[in-house]
């Protein structure tokens, strides 16, 4: 409550430092007597993560950036997650949450494998990782205190021998599909993911799946159409791969990207020049 | 004449003047009647000039599904607007009005080509749309893909309900927009053939067809040239109905009556003939041709 | 079935414009659900469409569950909310079967499922349910609940995005509303109509439904219940199969030997 209460003074020298009200605003209190302000906003934000299955397992994208409001305040965070030896997470939504779920997560498979030590279980497949997350987030939600992210469960289930996809967010909602994408992705890297996935597999999905470079390029592809369209995105990114051979996760590059037709434009109506 | 309080509105154009009360009805009738909107996927994109060895031209291209709220209210509806011979206009938001904008604009533009004899530009169409809409706030919710060819070239701009326009390559507007965007962004040359552009445009609209609630059924597709305008009606149908698995075909007698009334609506006369020349024709045949059977 | 007013919380959207990012623990995701009994089947069906505002989430999500040998359950609403009521009740139905060494009665789900959606009467499971299966005498049962669990037995129930679209069609086809028998004609019994006219007017429902709804569409599942010892051949017989339509039985999830229970998959339109 007390820090709460601090930043009442905030918003009078607010309007000078913010004109255009950018910036996420400060939590204030319902009421002096509110037993405890669950209801929360994202502050630090990544924007949207992309996720396709090709023919050896799935790929995961997610760009570097962690946005504060609309300045893109750290330029070099990474959103994609190794799990053990299979599972890998891109994360969407608060940077904060994001770092709290992965300490709990990271525990948890810790904990997990001093187990194991004298123990025969096998280790947590994709789908154990993505129950356990999406009952958390569910459990969350149920208690209107969220964890502000939308996330991104890649993985190669060993035993079954298939790939893994499936999305979780802020509200228990969970889905799988063999083509994913979060937030703004969902409009606009979404259609061109499903376009390429169905020209291959067919809108049944039993024709075959892009290959792993064929895929990448499809990453590639999608995330500067992100990058040109999306406010909140940066041209430098990463992609995950799982397989059998386990978890990869790509330096960071950037997408070549085309400005020249710029040059040829004047105004916004009758201008010619 | 008779003068005018300060207070009181323009003569001509809308009447505002129910606005509060509507909203105020809208508030214990718990909601006002919903508009058709169309949840619509539009674009339109230049092509040819340059090194590509084609004259000019634009392609624009539409869903034509037709929405009030999740139901869909058109299946088949036309979103690109005839405006001249020489320039469409492709429409998204509510559909009423981007018919009744495009064609007081099109009537418009057919007087001020007759007034000047000779063709209006498309900047004259793109100002007399941004000139109306602007002075309607964007209450004439109309948002458009304003395409054409003229004596300057080609010319593509959208147009948006508050007034404000936009002049570029390539464009998509509508709930699909980001759909069809995508296709662009990816796509999209400088120069590029008819044949190809069409192609692309067509892509365009069925990403937004099949990833939009809001867009789908067919796709409408209108090429427009210094010759003139190809209008490409369900360029593709890739939604169409199968077959029910069931017959509807009701009894002879299905429905129910409390009462039966049968009255005969035919309404049958005599005339005599009594004077005049007629009396000298055969009065069997004349009677004949007379006589009404009730 | 009792009209569930939803919270002020989210039913207002003057308030969520007010405060920009206040949280709000509901979301809608479309599709649709509908249930017909039979005098020794049940018909249960829903779209696997997983919709949220204008955007597909995914083309297949299921909304239809096997949860006893004869009882199956649908729900539409809020996708986890849904799943996750699910997930409660085949762990109570787990539990009662370890207790009992036997599979719980569909009259005794439907109680259960009362009890449990009533359980969060303030913070409802925003889930529309029918319970589908067959009943203790061996007919065709359908129990349909609201969000906070008032229940009804009836021959049949639309719910989701098309249940106004359906519902009306149900109402004439099934309880032949607004029809009149030919003279001397046995009068009409709901509740009578061979398997193969009620998959037609299922799958009618939703091939309709999908035209006019654009929540509703990407494809069909829909699951029948058979009373024990119930012919299979209307259904599994060659003759009877739609384009494109693939059938398969699950596996008995009790002893076996009992009711049987089929899946039928079909594909919609994707637009």
């Amino acid at each position: 409550m007390n820090q709460l209460h601090s930043f009442q003074a905030v918003p009078s020298t607010r309007n000078a430092f913010d004109a255009y009200s950018t910036l996420p605003e400060p939590p204030r209190p319902q009421s002096t007597h509110a037993p405890r302000a669950h209801t929360q906003q994202p502050i630090v934000t990544g924007t949207s993560v992309l996720g396709i299955k090709y023919e050896g397992g799935v790929m995961l994208a997610a760009d570097n950036l962690a946005s504060y409001g609309s300045l893109a305040r750290f330029k070099d965070i990474q959103r994609l997650h190794p799990l053990g030896d299979n599972t890998c997470l891109a994360v969407a939504g608060d940077m904060s949450d994001f770092q709290y779920m992965t300490k709990l997560l990271d525990a948890t498979l810790r904990a997990d494998r001093s187990v194991s030590l004298t123990d025969t279980h096998p280790p947590f497949s994709p789908q154990n990782i993505y129950t356990y997350l999406s009952n958390l987030y569910y459990a969350r939600r149920s208690k209107v205190n969220p964890l502000w992210n939308a996330i991104l469960v890649g993985g190669w289930d060993k035993e079954k021998k298939e790939s893994f996809l499936a999305y979780v967010d802020l509200l228990g909602t969970t889905y799988s599909a063999p083509t994913l994408a979060t937030g703004i992705g969902a409009h606009i890297a979404q259609p061109l993911l499903r376009e390429a996935y169905e020209a291959k597999a067919g809108v049944d999905g039993k024709g075959p799946l892009l290959t792993g470079q064929e895929a990448e390029e499809l990453l590639d592809t999608c995330m500067k159409v992100l990058f040109y369209r999306d406010a909140r995105s940066l041209n430098k990114y990463q992609i995950a791969t799982i397989s059998n051979d386990g978890v990869k996760i790509s330096d960071s590059k950037s997408s070549e990207t085309e400005w020249g037709f710029a040059e040829g434009l004047r105004g916004y109506g009758p201008q010619t020049q | 004449m008779a003068s005018k309080g300060p207070v009181e509105g323009p003569s001509i154009g809308f009447d505002f003047s129910n606005y509060a009360r509507n909203q105020y009805l809208g508030q214990t009738m718990g909601g006002l009647p919903k508009a058709t909107s169309t949840g619509t996927t539009i674009v339109g994109m230049k092509f040819g000039g340059g090194d590509s060895g084609e004259e000019e031209g634009i392609v624009l291209g539409a869903d034509t599904r037709a929405t009030a709220g999740s139901i869909v209210a058109d299946k088949n509806c036309e979103k690109i607007h005839y405006l001249t011979p020489n320039m469409r206009c492709c429409g998204a938001g509510t559909a009423a009005d981007t018919e009744f904008v495009t064609n007081l604009i099109s009537s418009n533009l057919e007087l001020h080509a007759l007034s000047q004899g000779k063709p209006a530009r498309v900047v004259t169409a793109m100002t007399m749309l941004k000139q109306y809409l602007f002075r309607y706030q964007g209450h004439v919710g109309a948002y458009l893909v304003l395409g054409g060819v003229d004596s300057t070239g080609a010319h593509l701009f959208a147009v948006q309900a508050h007034g404000s326009t936009d002049k570029l390559p390539y464009m998509t507007l509508g709930s699909g927009s980001l759909a069809a965007m995508a296709m662009f962004e990816s796509s999209f040359k400088q120069n590029m053939k008819r044949e190809e552009a069409i192609a692309l445009v067509a892509r365009a609209i069925r990403a937004g067809v099949f990833n939009d609630l809001g867009s789908g059924s067919n796709v409408d597709v209108a090429v427009i040239t210094k010759a003139g305008t190809e209008m490409l009606r369900n360029y593709e149908m890739p939604n169409e109905r199968g077959v029910k698995s069931r017959n509807y075909k009701f009894r002879r007698g299905t429905t129910a009556w409390t009462k039966e009334d049968v009255r005969n609506l035919l309404v049958s006369e005599e005339v005599a003939v009594t004077a005049g020349a007629g009396k000298l024709q055969d009065t069997t045949e004349a009677s004949q041709g007379m006589e009404v059977d009730a | 079935m009792a009209l569930f007013a939803p919270p002020p919380m989210y039913a207002d959207p003057t308030m969520a414009a007010d405060k920009q990012h206040a949280f709000n623990p509901y979301s809608e995701n479309g599709g649709s659900i509908l249930a017909i009994a039979g005098a020794d089947f049940t018909v249960i069906a829903g779209d696997t469409r997983q919709s949220e505002g204008y955007s597909i989430q995914t083309r297949y999500a299921r909304k239809v569950w096997q949860l006893t040998d004869r009882c199956v359950i649908a729900t539409n609403g809020f996708a986890a909310d849904g799943n996750n009521f699910v997930k409660r009740i085949k762990q109570r139905l787990e539990w009662y079967e370890h207790a009992h060494q036997k599979q719980m009665s569909i009259k005794a789900i439907a109680r259960l499922t009362q009890t449990m959606l009533y359980g969060n009467r303030f913070f409802p499971y925003f889930a529309y349910v029918i319970l589908g299966g067959i009943d203790e005498d061996g007919t065709g049962a359908v129990y349909s609940f609201d969000p906070i669990g008032s229940y009804e037995r009836e021959a049949c129930r639309a719910a989701g995005a098309a249940q106004s679209l359906i519902q009306p069609f149900l109402d004439n086809q099934i309880y032949f509303r607004n029809q009149t028998p030919a003279p001397g004609a046995e009068p009409f019994v709901p509740g009578r109509l061979p398997l193969s006219t009620v998959l037609g007017l299922v799958i009618d429902s939703f091939t309709s439904a999908t035209e006019r709804e654009i929540a509703v569409g990407d494809g069909l599942e829909l699951y029948v219940v058979m009373k024990k010892g119930r012919t299979t051949d209307d259904l599994v017989g060659s003759d009877n199969l739609i384009k494109n339509m693939q059938v398969q039985e699950l596996g008995a999830l009790g002893e076996g030997g009992s009711e049987r229970t089929f899946l039928v998959s079909l594909p919609l339109k994707r637009d």
